[in-house]
């Protein structure tokens, strides 16, 4: 079951006018945030259905941003989010997509600064609740309700087991992990949802495992 | 965990509690936080949608002018006159619509359970508290009541209007609000079940048709109709007037409708009161003039 906790329904507290097109709007930005580690220098960001219908009357452009900005759903500078973007430095452009998606209220943020970029696809599924449903090409479902690490990784044996031993030599248990590849033993990714928030330096530690590009983490 | 409102109402029934313990309890079994501290989270968002409702009364107006105000008239309406449809009635409407004032002139409110619908839940409860006087506790009960049905709706059918209308929002908030208002009014759990699928019953079919895409036209009144509704149902209820499809089936039929719905009935914008001549035509001034401005 999607909701599982009574604030998804009574809640969020947010800036109006729509939870599913300002609040979720404003946490998918917020987790694109989170999951690129620091705040882009661009973005580019692909509205499609209601999203890319009704985004301006309903503040989702500002919303998006926000988040990109690391602003909270109830946070009032989401109203201005397009001068605080400029005074912060980063560069955003909508793209209106008239092709259809698989949800109705569905954005693709392509982001980047001067040391990577980053793409992801994140869908508004009703009362101010996100998910992130694509990640640099790889297909997963990504609440955010529960802290997450997502490790990009060569598709090689003993990958998973170097993670899986570091976080176990710290205590950390795991509450759903999957992993996903887009071709055999080439790239693939492990998503691993975890009942306690990783510290930096084992995030850091992960980083130097066996067969690892690259650690993000999102924690709610 | 409950997963539809015949496990909810059994389990009041097995542990001999109200609906909003039943959620209480779960809310502590799947968060892992105290009873204080969930109690202290809602009786925040009961702070904020307390200040929403006088913030609205003190009269606002949106950014396209589409709405805002209507609160305040029928504020003095009601201290001028005597209303048609009685007093209690008129308060509950009035607090809704001035929470949906407030969202829509980006304000803050707490969704319950989506934007656009966040006027049935307080609207009925506030505008309940003279009539019940309720205490602080009882009012934070309300919205876990309210919860509990709004998130059978959510995992059962939808709270989106993008994915079921306006039946799945300003419907389900006015459920939401009937069952909530029986339990505060000293109803059974089943009498709380039964408002939610009167109420729920004549919310089907209902589009989601916001002109210009804004959360506004008809959004705001709906809300206004919807609290009015939840208010009635929960007096049938209370009455003991029963529906003869049960609570479930109601939610489910709710989702089949919204599968059937065409895309343009739902939030995008493009049918129902959006598309008429005057829809148009306000959609052409309010980003006519924001491109000017820009």
């Amino acid at each position: 079951m999607k909701f599982r906790s009574v604030f998804d329904i009574i809640g969020p507290v947010m800036i109006g006018p729509s939870s599913s097109h300002t609040a979720g709007a404003a946490r998918i930005g917020k987790m694109a945030r989170q999951l690129f580690g620091r705040q882009p220098k661009w973005a580019k960001i692909h509205l499609y259905g209601s999203f890319e219908k009704t985004y301006r009357g309903h503040g989702t452009d500002v919303a998006l941003i926000g988040g990109l900005l690391d602003f909270d759903t109830f946070d009032e500078r989401i109203k201005d989010a397009f001068k605080q973007a400029e005074e912060a430095g980063m560069d955003v452009e909508f793209i209106e997509e008239e092709g259809s998606a698989d949800h109705p209220n569905t954005a693709r943020i392509k982001m980047g600064d001067d040391q990577g970029d980053f793409e992801l696809v994140g869908i508004s599924i009703g009362g101010g609740k996100a998910e992130i449903t694509e990640l640099n090409g790889f297909e997963l479902r990504l609440s955010g309700n529960s802290p997450a690490i997502l490790v990009m990784h060569n598709d090689r044996y003993g990958a998973i087991a170097s993670v899986t031993k570091v976080l176990a030599s710290h205590e950390i248990n795991i509450g759903h992990m999957e992993v996903v590849r887009k071709e055999q033993g080439k790239d693939a990714m492990m998503v691993i949802e975890t009942d306690q928030r990783i510290p930096e330096d084992i995030l850091e530690e992960l980083g130097t495992c066996d067969h690892i590009l690259q650690v993000v983490t999102i924690a709610d | 965990m409950f997963r539809n409102v015949s496990e909810l109402i059994k389990l009041t029934e097995e542990r001999n509690i109200p609906i909003s313990e039943v959620m209480i309890q779960q809310e502590m079994d799947e968060s892992d936080k105290s009873r204080e501290d969930i109690f202290a989270e809602m009786e925040r968002n009961l702070d904020v949608m307390e200040k929403a409702v006088e913030d609205g009364l003190k009269g606002v107006e949106s950014r396209s002018g589409l709405t805002g105000g209507d609160a305040v008239l029928i504020q003095n309406y009601m201290s001028d006159h005597k209303p048609l449809s009685g007093g209690v009635i008129l308060e509950v409407v009035s607090k809704a619509v001035s929470t949906n004032e407030v969202n829509a002139a980006m304000g803050t409110i707490c969704a319950t359970p989506t934007a656009g619908s966040a006027g049935c839940v307080p609207g009925v409860l506030f505008g309940l508290k003279d009539r019940l006087n309720p205490t602080r506790e009882q009012m934070i009960r309300f919205l876990f009541t309210a919860g509990a049905f709004g998130q059978v709706v959510a995992n059962n059918a939808s709270i989106s209007g993008a994915a079921g209308g306006c039946q799945a929002e300003v419907g389900s908030a006015a459920g939401m609000a009937s069952a909530a208002a029986v339990e505060m009014a000293g109803g059974t759990p089943d009498q709380s079940a039964q408002a939610m699928a009167i109420t729920l019953k004549n919310m089907l079919g209902l589009v989601c048709d916001p002109v210009a895409g804004l959360v506004e036209v008809p959004c705001v009144k709906r809300n206004a109709m919807g609290s009015s509704q939840a208010i009635v149902s929960a007096d049938l209820a209370l009455a003991g007037v029963t529906s003869r499809i049960p609570c479930d089936e109601v939610i489910g039929a709710m989702y089949q409708i919204g599968e059937r719905m065409s895309s343009t009935l739902k939030e995008t914008a493009e049918g129902g009161l959006a598309a008429t001549p005057t829809g148009k035509a306000l959609a052409a001034k309010i980003f006519g003039s924001a491109v000017e401005k820009e």
